[in-house]
């Protein structure tokens, strides 16, 4: 359990829920301190995975560890170590918001001590005011933040958040981010699911996507941009209809009467925007306008997650 | 340790919130049965030598709302935790499954004993009645409670719904507590239902508890004792295991 120990180990998790695999074969480790991303479309297993780490779902095989603990044989130590946000609101209705974490703290073991944190964590979530407010008459967005709070009572150094920010507005996305942001600022090990792409390109450093069970790739954020099919080529050429060599015309997207647009995906290197620039230019085809657009970690998200035909 | 001494205080200050609806409102039911059936079979039938039927009944109706609240409490605080989902919320925590167990188990039995307390209360008041060994009234009580508590937590794991649940209370605890002879001596039934009654460990904990009172019971009370007590173990084991194997909890 030294220094060295991941804060996350999944070695070759497998769970079969009926005849779904819904973990098959998972291995990735997270490193203190990595913020890191869990992504894949809806049933991909990302939930099954966090449960399966929080102790809710039972692997068939495999082992999962929090800081070097074991989530079996060692739940404990492993539970004391984590903190997690469930996707769903659930709270429970008899409660206030001060109680809910009170109790939570002391589930953990704690007593007095936690007190003063607890009043620290309700003015960082901005909910000082409704500590005395049952649980109850909340909105979606302050029910929202005593999970967060729940998750965080034990002050876990590793934190995860099961799609935090599905149907929540935009104001209260970006209070999420930056609430979460600071977390991974103090030293939290930071693990997030999430639907939304550009949530993960705006927080995580490292990101596995997850389709049916498997992770589909693993990269930091820069190299999993940087993938093969990252460009596309737009050009306007002056003309309704020039003349095309049977090599271009595959290429052309849509004719106005004023231009004509070709794309062309391009690989990473640099080279081939010059060569489909040099063959137009051997075409005779007189170009008024180019623009490169660059994917985002939405295309990639699509590539990689696309069912083979 | 702590998590678990936490988690009972939670269930304490739940029912403790809502007092009116787990503690008083059994209360007056009960006191409403003796009202109505003491004023109706006073006289008319006599159970045992030198007790009255309206004595006869309160050991039973206390024992009745024991049970029933001791169920009451594990199993409704359990499957609305696993309904509404917040049950997460304790599942995450180093809390073992033996922890969880006792921490329903003991709230289920200070619930079952703070409404049979109160009943006691107003019958001593109202009723001319003497309790014979508190020892006995408070061990077949604790045992009730606690065979109910463990019951209530294996009910609500296997509801998926509320209606189930309603069925095993409707179904199997109030049959079982209304003809485990609260309201009679089973000596006073046909043969063929004295039988059918001696297979429900209901009638033993309340025999037991009405021995503790005035002396008397159907059975030995070292056989009600002894019945209950093995009911506990039995049930409690099935508890545990099912808790272990995170039956339905842990998927």
């Amino acid at each position: 359990m030294g220094r060295s120990s991941p804060a996350v180990a999944i070695e070759q998790v497998h769970k079969r829920f009926d005849q779904v695999r819904a973990l098959n074969g998972i291995e990735f480790a997270i490193q203190p301190g990595e913020f890191f991303g869990l992504l894949g479309p809806n049933g991909a297993g990302k939930s099954t995975l966090i449960n399966a780490l929080a102790g809710l779902v039972l692997v068939d095989s495999g082992r999962l560890s929090v800081m070097g603990y074991d989530v079996r044989s060692q739940y404990r130590e492993a539970r004391q170590r984590l903190g997690v946000v469930p996707q769903e609101l659930v709270y429970d209705p008899f409660f206030k918001v001060y109680e809910t974490l009170r109790f939570q703290a002391g589930y953990f073991g704690l007593g007095r001590e936690a007190e003063p944190w607890i009043e620290e964590l309700l003015h960082e979530l901005s909910l000082t005011d409704k500590a005395q407010a049952n649980m109850r008459s909340l909105s979606g967005g302050m029910k929202r933040r005593v999970l967060i709070g729940q998750a965080l009572v034990h002050k876990p150094p590793v934190v995860v958040l099961d799609e935090p920010t599905a149907g929540v507005d935009v104001e209260l996305r970006r209070q999420l981010w930056s609430l979460v942001k600071r977390l991974h600022q103090d030293g939290h090990t930071i693990v997030l699911t999430t639907h939304y792409l550009e949530e993960a390109e705006e927080l995580c450093d490292r990101i596995a996507i997850i389709n049916h069970g498997k992770v589909v790739a693993l990269d930091t954020k820069a190299d999993l941009l940087a993938r093969g099919i990252s460009k596309t080529l737009h050009v306007h050429t002056r003309e309704p209809a020039p003349n095309l060599p049977p090599a271009l015309a595959d290429k052309v997207k849509y004719v106005t009467d004023d231009y004509i647009e070709l794309s062309f995906t391009l690989g990473s290197d640099e080279d081939s925007v010059m060569q489909v620039l040099d063959m137009l230019r051997d075409a005779g085809v007189k170009i008024i306008d180019i623009r490169v657009e660059q994917d985002d970690l939405e295309d990639v998200f699509v590539q990689l997650t696309r069912e083979p035909n | 340790m702590a998590g678990m001494v936490w988690l009972f205080w939670k269930e304490l200050v739940r029912f403790g919130k809502v007092a009116f609806q787990t503690v008083i409102a059994p209360v007056m039911t009960a006191l409403l049965f003796l009202l109505v059936f003491s004023h109706v079979l006073e006289g008319r039938v006599n159970v045992y030598e030198g007790v009255s039927y309206t004595a006869f009944l309160v050991p039973g109706l206390i024992m009745m709302s024991v049970i029933q609240n001791g169920f009451a409490n594990s199993s409704s605080s359990l499957i609305q935790s696993k309904i509404t989902g917040n049950l997460f919320f304790v599942l995450i925590t180093p809390i073992s499954y033996v922890e969880f167990f006792i921490a329903y188990v003991a709230a289920a039995m200070v619930r079952g004993l703070a409404v049979g307390a109160t009943i006691l209360l107003f019958a001593l008041l109202l009723v001319d009645i003497s309790v014979h060994s508190y020892t006995l009234v408070l061990v077949f009580a604790l045992l009730g409670s606690a065979i109910l508590g463990a019951l209530g937590i294996i009910a609500a794991i296997w509801a998926d719904k509320y209606d189930q649940l309603a069925a095993f209370q409707n179904f199997v605890i109030m049959p079982l507590s209304f003809l485990s002879g609260v309201f009679y001596s089973i000596h006073s039934l046909p043969p063929f239902w004295q039988t059918l009654s001696r297979f429900n460990p209901f009638f033993y904990m309340i025999d037991g508890f009405r021995h503790g009172f005035f002396a008397i019971s159907d059975v030995p009370v070292a056989v009600s004792l002894a019945i209950c007590l093995t009911a506990f173990i039995l049930l409690s084991a099935i508890t545990l295991s099912i808790l272990k194997i995170g039956y339905k909890l842990r998927v």
